[in-house]
C-alpha cells in the first residue's frame, strides 16, 4: 500500500503555502500508510548556505552544543535549528562534505536525512498528522515537495527506514509498491560508491537515480533508464533541486493521479489527496501512463 | 428527493439509507454531493432507484449494483461498478483501473477514457467506453460485451473466454489467444443495440472491428505452454 503525494509549484505566490498544502495532501493519505511519514521540502536556494538535515534518537544529548562543537571542528560558522528529533545544520556549501564527515565522528548516533542547497527531509514513525505537527511542516514555504506515508511491508518500521530518501546527491524519491527486487542493483551501486543507511528499496531507487545523474543525466533521463533497469511494481515521485518527476512501472497497478493547473503540478496516490488544492475543479486531471516519464523543471516552467 | 452531502454525512449513513430501501419505497431519486474522491460511494444498492453523484469518487463506486441507475458526474477511481449485477452506471468523466471488473450484468457507460484492465474478468456486463481504454483490458473476460469508441492499449483480451470486444479505433496489441474476428450481421445488431442503450449517436456499428477468443487456451495443451 503506502501513499505518495507531491506538489511542484509554478506560481511563486503559492510558495509560502507549500508546507500547508503538502501537509493536507499527506494527512489525507493516512489510511494508505499509518506507520510512518516523511516529507521532503525544497526551499529557496541560498548561495551562501547549504543544509544538512539530521535526525537523532537522542536529540537532547546530540543537538545540545552541536552548533559549537561542529563549528569548532570544521573551523567555520555553522547554524543549527532544532526541530523535534531533527536538526537543520546550515554551513558554507564548500564545507558541506567536511561537516558531514565530522558529524559522523563527533555525533555517531546522528543520521543524515538530506544534504543539499535547498532540500530538507523530515521523517518519523507515527501518523502523518503527528509527524507533520512535530516538525511544523505547515509553516514551511518552498518551491516543491514530496510526502510519503508508509505501510511497512518489506523492512522495519523505523525512522530512517521511512521514505523519502536522499542520497549524497539530490534526488529524493518517494516510492510506492511492494519490494521491486532491489538486491541485484544494490551491490552494483555500492561498487559505484553509494552508501546505504537502511534496507529499504526506496533508498536503492534514490541511489540508482543519483548514480545515473552523476554520469551527467538529468532527472528525466535517469528516470528513462529506470524503466528498463528496475524490476517490479513501483511508482516514483522524485524531486531534485529544481525538478520534479513521476514514473510508474510498465504494469502500473499502483494507483496514481496527477493534476496540473497554471499554478502547480500535483501528484497523489488517490484523487482524494488533491481535492483541497486551489482550482482543482478546473485542473487537468489524469492518470500517468505506465512506463512513461513525466518531468518538470523550474527553469523551464517559469 | 433526498440530497446527501458527504461533507457532513458519514459515508456509512448514505450507504445504509440506500440499503434500507425496500420495493415500492417512496424515495426513488437520491443526489449525493461533495463526494471528494471518497471510496465505496453508493455500493451495494439493490433497488431500481436513481442516484446522481455530483463530483469525482474514489475506489469501488457503485460496486455490486443491482437494478439502480447510478450516474457519476465526475471521474471515478479504481473498480467502478465492480461486480455489477444489473442496472446502469454512467461515468461522465474518466474511470481508473479495472472499471466494471467481474461484472455479471447491467450496463456501464464511461463517457471519458478508461484506464488499464477495463472489464477484467467480466462475466456478462456490457461496458461502453466513449474514449480509449488502457492496457490489459478484458483480461480473462468470460461473457458480455466491451465496446470502445476510441483506441485500446496493449494486450487487449488476453486469455479471453467468450466476451465480445468491439473497438472502433486502433488496438495497440492483442493479448494471448485474442484475435480479430469477422463482423457478422448478428454482431452488428448486438453492437447497434448497445450503442443505442448507451446513448451513442455519433458511431455506426460498421466502423468497429470485433475481437474474440481463438479458443486455443481453454484446455491445457503442452504446445501452448509459453502462452499461459
Amino acid at each position: 500500500m503506502c501513499g505518495i503525494v507531491g506538489l511542484f509549484l509554478k506560481d511563486r505566490a503559492l510558495e509560502p503555502h507549500l508546507g500547508a498544502l503538502l501537509s493536507d495532501m499527506l494527512v489525507t493519505m493516512t489510511d494508505r500508510g499509518p506507520d510512518s511519514a516523511g516529507i521532503a521540502i525544497y526551499g529557496a536556494p541560498d548561495p551562501v548556505r547549504a543544509k544538512l538535515t539530521v535526525q537523532s534518537p537522542h536529540p537532547g544529548r546530540d543537538f545540545e552544543n552541536l552548533e559549537h562543537d561542529l563549528g569548532a571542528a570544521i573551523g567555520d560558522k555553522v547554524e543549527v535549528v532544532v526541530k523535534d528529533s531533527h536538526a537543520v545544520i546550515a554551513v558554507d556549501p564548500e564545507w558541506l562534505g567536511v561537516a558531514r564527515a565530522v558529524l559522523a565522528s563527533i555525533r555517531p548516533d546522528v543520521r543524515v536525512m538530506s544534504s543539499g542547497e535547498t532540500i530538507e527531509i523530515y521523517k518519523e514513525t507515527g501518523l502523518p498528522k503527528d509527524v507533520v505537527g512535530r516538525f511544523d511542516i505547515r509553516a514551511m514555504g518552498g518551491t516543491h515537495g514530496i510526502g510519503h506515508t508508509r505501510m511497512a511491508t518489506e523492512s522495519a518500521v523505523t525512522t530512517p527506514g521511512a521514505p523519502p530518501f536522499s542520497t549524497r546527491a539530490r534526488p529524493g524519491p518517494a516510492h510506492n509498491g511492494p519490494p521491486f527486487h532491489p538486491n541485484h542493483l544494490r551491490p552494483e551501486l555500492v561498487r559505484e560508491g553509494m552508501t546505504f543507511e537502511t534496507e529499504n528499496d526506496s533508498e536503492v531507487a534514490a541511489a540508482y537515480l543519483t548514480a545515473e545523474m552523476a554520469r551527467g543525466k538529468n532527472l528525466g533521463q535517469a528516470l528513462d533508464g529506470a524503466v528498463k533497469d528496475l524490476d517490479g511494481f513501483f511508482t516514483f515521485v522524485v524531486g531534485t533541486r529544481s525538478g520534479f518527476g513521476v514514473l510508474r512501472d510498465a504494469i502500473a497497478c499502483k494507483p496514481a493521479v496527477m493534476a496540473e493547473t497554471d499554478q502547480y503540478v500535483a501528484f497523489g496516490s488517490e484523487y482524494r489527496a488533491l481535492v483541497n488544492l486551489p482550482g482543482i475543479e478546473t485542473a487537468r486531471i489524469w492518470e500517468p501512463e505506465p512506463a512513461t516519464v513525466y518531468f518538470w523543471e523550474h527553469e523551464k516552467a517559469a | 428527493m433526498p440530497v446527501i452531502d458527504l461533507a457532513v454525512t458519514p459515508l456509512r449513513e448514505l450507504n445504509q439509507a440506500l440499503h434500507d430501501l425496500t420495493s415500492g419505497s417512496n424515495d426513488t431519486h437520491f443526489e449525493v454531493i461533495n463526494p471528494r474522491g471518497n471510496h465505496a460511494v453508493a455500493v451495494g444498492v439493490d433497488q431500481p432507484v436513481t442516484v446522481d453523484v455530483k463530483g469525482s469518487v474514489g475506489y469501488y463506486c457503485a460496486g455490486m449494483n443491482d437494478q439502480a441507475t447510478i450516474t457519476i458526474h465526475g471521474s471515478a477511481g479504481p473498480g467502478v461498478a465492480e461486480n455489477m449485477m444489473s442496472g446502469t452506471v454512467v461515468v461522465k468523466g474518466d474511470a481508473s483501473q479495472y472499471a466494471g471488473a467481474t461484472g455479471r450484468g447491467g450496463l456501464l457507460v464511461i463517457e471519458g477514457n478508461a484506464s488499464s484492465r477495463c472489464g477484467i474478468s467480466m462475466k456478462g456486463i456490457d461496458i461502453v467506453v466513449h474514449g480509449n481504454i488502457g492496457h490489459m483490458s478484458a483480461f480473462m473476460a468470460q461473457a458480455g460485451n466491451l465496446v470502445v469508441l476510441g483506441d485500446a492499449g496493449e494486450a487487449l483480451g488476453d486469455s479471453l473466454y467468450e466476451a465480445r470486444i468491439f473497438v472502433r479505433g486502433a488496438v495497440k496489441s492483442l493479448g494471448a489467444d485474442c484475435i480479430e474476428k469477422e463482423m457478422r450481421p448478428e454482431h452488428l445488431e448486438i453492437l447497434a443495440g448497445l450503442l443505442d442503450k448507451a446513448g451513442v449517436a455519433d458511431a455506426r456499428p460498421e466502423e468497429f472491428k470485433r475481437y474474440g477468443s481463438a479458443r486455443k487456451l481453454y484446455n491445457f495443451h503442452i504446445d501452448n505452454a509459453d502462452a499461459y
